[in-house]
C-alpha cells in the first residue's frame, strides 16, 4: 500500500505500468496485482479504468476480478488479520481462533473495524503448517497461536497505533 | 562472465573452489518461509553481530532453504573443516551467543537442543549406497546452498545436467532417458513424465511452451513452496532440459501470489542465470535458446488445474476446459505445451546426471523415485520428509514422523487435500505409491499428507473439506458447482445432529454421479473425502445419524458438558470464564450446567484446573 500518495499519482503510475507491458490483455492479472498494491482494494473506478487503458470491456476485468480470491473490491483494514483455516490448522483448532477474532473485533469477514485498523479474511493455507494453527498480520506471521493469545495480540497493534 | 561452452562451465565451477581458502567453520541458517516466521531473521542478525563484534575470521555465515524440521525452527548448522556437522535447534538470540562461545571459539559443540536427522542427501557427482531412512533427491540441495547465489549452486553441479543435454544427447536421447526412468508426474496424477515430453516433441509447431506448475493450492502442503524457496536453480535448469527435449523455446512458472519469498528468489535466480548465459539467447554458447517469465496466480485453486492454469496465464478467468486437446496438442496461445509441477522437475536434473537406472533402483516398480511429504496435523516431527515410494504407513507416521502428539491413538491420515481421502489406521502397512493410494480411494495429491488422531470426527473433515471444495468451485459444470453444494448441506445436517440414514444413501449416490459426470479432474475428485470417509468410518456416520453422538465428541450439536461431582472443588473458576452464565454454584461446593443454556464453547473445560469437566 502507498498511503502517502494521491490517487492521481497513483492513476499516473497504474497508467505507466500498463503501457510497459507488451501485450496488454494478457498481463491483466499483473496489471490487478499492480492496481491493488496501489489501491489496496479494485472498486469500480480503478476496474474502469483498466479496461479502458487496455481496451477490453469492464465486464470481463470484473470478471477475472471476481473470480480470484486475491482481488478484493472491498476496503481493508490497515491491518490485515489473514488467519489459515488450511487443514492442518483446522485439525489443531484454527477456528477457534477465527471465532476470537471476530469476537474481539465485533466484525465478520471482509469488515473493517470502525476506527479502520483491522479486517479479517480467512485464507486456505498459507504454507507454514509446522506452525499450526497460523495467523498473519500483514507480513507477520503469528504461529502455533491459543485462543487466549488473540486478546494480547490485537493489543500490540493498537498500542502500535498509540490508541 | 558468460559461459560459452561445457568446458566454461567446468572451469567456472573450478575456480569456485578455488580462489577462496574455506573457513573453519560455515553457519547455515534456514532461511525459508517457516524459517522467517519462527524469528530466523534475528537469528542470522545476532550472528553478524557476534562474529564481527568478535573478530571471527574463520567463520562463514551462509543463508539457506528449508532444512526441512519445521518444528524446530530457527535452525542453524554448523559444519566444520572435516564436514562434521551439528544441527542446532529453535536457535534464538542466548542460544547463539553459546554457541558461538562453545562451538565457534573454542571447538565445543554443544550436546543440548541439537538433532541428528536420519536421512541422506543424493551427491549429483558419486553414488553411495542407500543408508538411511529418508532420501533427498527433489530436495537434495535445500538446506545446503545459498538459494540467492548461483556460483553456490553450480559449486553442487549446477546446469552440469543441462550442459550434458546439449553437448552430449539429442533431444530424442533426453527423452529417453527420463521415460526409461519411470518417472511419474509428482503434482498428484501420476502419468509418466517422459511420456508427456514425447507427445509434446511430436507436435509439429513453430512455437511451443514449457510451464512449470507451481499453483500449490492443496491445504497442508507445502513442498513446492520449499523447493523454490530453497533450490529455484534447479527448476529452471529442469525446465530448460525439457526446452531442449521438446523443442521449446519459452517457459512460464505459474505461482501462487502467496508465495513471495519463492517469487523473489525465482527471480533472483533468473536474472543472475541469464547474466551467466545459462538462460536466454545461445545457451552456453550453442543454437539452443530459452527463456523463462514469472506469472503470478491471483488465488483460485481450480488453476492447480493445466487447462484452468494456462487460461489464467493468459489473463482469463482460470476455468477449466474439456480434453482432450491436451495441452501437448493445443495449449498456451493454442501452442503445444508441456505442464509438469515443482517437484517432477526436482527430479529431472539428478537423472539426466546419475542416470534412468540409479533412479529407478529407488522406490516401487511402478513407482519409482522418491516423493516429498508434508507432513502436518498431530504428528511430532511436522515438516517436510522425502522417502523412497513404498513406505509404508506404519514407518511414516512411527519412525520418520516421531508418532502421534501426546501420545494419542492414530486414526486416519488425509493424503491429496481435497481430491485425496482418508487412509485408515487399519492399512498402516500398505505402501504408499501411486496406484495403491488410487485402490484405496485416495490419491498420493501432491504430498500433503494430514495425521489425524482419535479427536477428529471423519464427518466433520469430510464437511472441511467439502466446504473447501464448494467454495473454490470455478461454477463451470454443475455437478461441481451444486453437487459439492447438496453434499455439503447433507454433512452440515448429520454434524447438526438431524441427519437421517436415508442422506448417509444419498451422500453416496450423490458422490458416484458428481465423480462420474464433471469437467475437470479437480471436480471428478472433490467428492473423495466423503466417498473415502464414508467406506472407512461408515460407523461414525451411523453414530451420528442413528445414535445423536460423536464419538470423537467434536460436532458441538451432538456433545453435552457435565461437571463431575467427585472431581468438583468448587473452584468457581468455570462459572467466571462461561461466556453465557449457564453454570451454577456456590463456593467450595459442586457446580452444574444449565444445558438448555449451554452453547458448548468448551470454555469451563479448558479453565478447570481439577479435570472436573467431561465431554459425552
Amino acid at each position: 500500500m502507498t498511503p502517502n500518495m494521491t490517487n492521481e499519482e497513483k492513476y499516473a503510475l497504474l497508467e505507466d505500468f500498463i503501457n510497459q507491458q507488451e501485450n496488454k490483455s494478457t498481463s491483466l492479472i499483473a496489471i490487478l496485482h499492480y492496481a491493488q498494491e496501489l489501491f489496496d482494494y479494485l472498486p469500480n473506478d480503478v476496474q474502469t479504468f483498466v479496461a479502458q487503458k487496455i481496451g477490453i470491456p469492464t465486464a470481463r476485468v470484473y470478471g477475472v476480478v471476481s473470480f480470484y480470491s486475491f482481488f478484493t473490491t472491498k476496503p481493508r483494514g490497515k491491518y490485515k488479520i489473514n488467519i489459515c483455516l488450511g487443514t492442518a490448522c483446522f485439525v489443531k483448532g484454527s477456528d477457534k481462533i477465527y471465532n476470537e477474532f471476530k469476537k474481539q473485533l465485533s466484525v465478520e469477514d471482509g469488515e473493517v473495524t470502525q476506527d479502520g485498523l483491522f479486517s479479517i479474511h480467512p485464507v486456505r493455507c498459507i504454507g507454514a503448517c509446522g506452525l499450526a494453527p497460523v495467523v498473519m498480520i500483514n507480513e507477520d506471521v503469528h504461529g502455533m497461536l491459543n485462543a487466549k493469545e488473540v486478546a494480547p495480540i490485537i493489543k500490540s497493534y493498537r498500542d502500535k497505533e498509540g490508541m | 562472465m558468460k559461459i560459452r561452452s561445457f568446458d566454461d562451465l567446468k572451469q567456472y565451477k573450478k575456480s569456485l573452489y578455488g580462489n577462496k581458502k574455506t573457513a573453519k567453520y560455515t553457519v547455515l541458517v534456514g532461511m525459508a518461509t517457516c524459517g522467517v516466521a519462527s524469528g530466523a531473521n534475528t537469528t542470522m542478525t545476532a550472528f553478524e553481530e557476534t562474529v564481527n563484534e568478535l573478530g571471527l575470521k574463520n567463520v562463514t555465515l551462509k543463508r539457506t532453504g528449508c532444512i526441512g524440521y519445521c518444528f524446530l525452527e530457527p535452525i542453524a548448522e554448523v559444519i566444520d573443516e572435516q564436514g562434521n556437522s551439528t544441527i542446532y535447534t529453535k536457535v534464538d538470540k542466548a542460544k547463539v551467543a553459546e554457541i558461538v562461545s562453545s562451538h565457534l571459539q573454542n571447538g565445543k559443540p554443544l550436546t543440548e537442543g541439537v538433532i541428528k536427522p536420519d536421512m541422506q542427501r543424493i551427491n549429483l557427482a558419486e553414488v553411495k549406497p542407500i543408508q538411511k531412512r529418508q532420501l533427498r533427491v527433489a530436495l537434495r540441495n535445500c538446506g545446503v546452498i545459498d538459494p540467492e547465489s548461483l556460483d553456490d549452486y553450480i559449486k553442487y553441479d549446477g546446469y552440469m545436467a543441462l550442459a550434458k543435454c546439449l553437448f552430449e544427447l539429442t533431444p530424442n536421447g533426453v527423452i529417453e532417458i527420463i521415460k526409461r526412468s519411470g518417472l511419474r508426474g509428482r503434482g498428484g496424477g501420476g502419468f509418466s513424465t517422459g511420456l508427456k515430453w514425447s507427445f509434446v516433441a511430436k507436435e509439429n509447431a513453430p512455437v511451443k511452451n514449457i510451464i512449470c506448475n507451481a499453483d500449490e493450492g492443496d491445504p497442508g502442503a507445502f513442498m513446492d513452496r520449499s523447493i523454490l524457496e530453497g533450490d529455484p536453480n534447479s527448476i529452471l535448469e529442469a525446465m530448460a532440459i525439457a526446452g531442449y527435449a521438446t523443442g521449446a523455446a519459452h517457459g512460464y512458472i505459474y505461482i501462487r501470489a502467496e508465495y513471495p519469498m519463492a517469487v523473489k528468489r525465482l527471480k533472483i535466480a533468473i536474472a543472475q542465470a541469464t547474466e551467466m548465459g545459462l538462460l536466454g539467447d545461445n545457451i552456453m554458447g550453442t543454437d539452443f535458446s530459452f527463456d523463462i517469465q514469472i506469472k503470478l496466480g491471483a488465488g483460485a485453486f481450480v488453476c492447480g488445474e493445466e487447462t484452468a492454469l494456462i487460461h489464467s496465464i493468459e489473463g482469463k478467468r482460470g476455468e477449466p476446459k474439456m480434453k482432450p486437446p491436451y495441452p501437448a496438442k493445443r495449449g498456451l496461445w493454442g501452442e503445444p505445451t508441456c505442464v509438469n509441477n515443482v517437484e517432477t522437475y526436482a527430479n529431472i536434473c539428478p537423472i539426466i546426471i546419475k542416470g534412468d537406472q540409479w533412479f529407478n533402483s529407488m522406490g516401487t516398480t511402478k513407482s519409482p523415485g522418491t516423493k516429498v511429504f508434508a507432513l502436518a496435523g498431530k504428528i511430532n516431527n511436522v515438516g517436510l520428509v522425502e522417502v523412497p515410494m513404498g513406505i509404508t504407513l506404519r514407518e511414516m507416521i512411527y519412525d520418520v514422523g516421531g508418532g502421534i502428539v501426546d501420545g494419542k491413538a492414530f486414526k486416519a491420515i488425509q493424503t491429496g487435500g481435497p481430491s485425496g481421502g482418508v487412509i485408515p489406521y487399519t492399512m498402516l502397512d500398505t505402501p504408499i505409491e501411486y496406484d495403491s493410494l488410487v485402490a484405496m480411494g485416495s490419491m498420493m495429491g501432491s504430498g500433503g499428507m494430514i495425521v489425524m488422531d482419535e479427536d477428529d470426527c471423519m464427518v466433520n473433515i469430510a464437511k472441511f473439506y467439502l466446504e473447501f471444495s464448494v467454495e473454490e468451485s470455478c461454477g463451470r459444470c454443475t455437478p461441481c458447482r451444486i453437487g459439492n453444494k447438496r453434499l455439503f448441506e447433507i454433512l452440515e445436517k448429520i454434524t447438526n445432529g438431524n441427519g437421517t440414514m436415508d442422506d448417509i444413501r444419498k451422500l453416496k449416490e450423490l458422490g458416484r454421479v458428481i465423480k462420474d459426470t464433471a469437467l475437470c479432474g479437480l471436480g471428478q475428485t472433490s467428492p473423495n473425502p466423503v466417498l473415502s470417509t464414508l467406506h472407512f468410518f461408515e460407523d461414525e456416520y451411523i453414530a451420528h445419524v442413528v445414535d445423536r453422538t460423536c464419538p470423537a465428541k467434536t460436532c458441538s450439536s451432538l456433545i453435552r458438558y457435565f461437571i463431575m461431582p467427585d472431581k468438583c472443588i468448587g473452584c468457581t473458576l468455570c462459572a467466571r470464564v462461561c461466556p453465557v452464565s449457564c453454570i451454577d454454584g456456590e463456593r467450595k461446593a459442586l457446580h452444574s450446567i444449565r444445558q438448555h443454556e449451554c452453547i458448548k464453547c468448551g470454555a469451563c473445560m479448558d479453565a478447570c484446573k481439577s479435570n472436573a469437566i467431561v465431554k459425552r
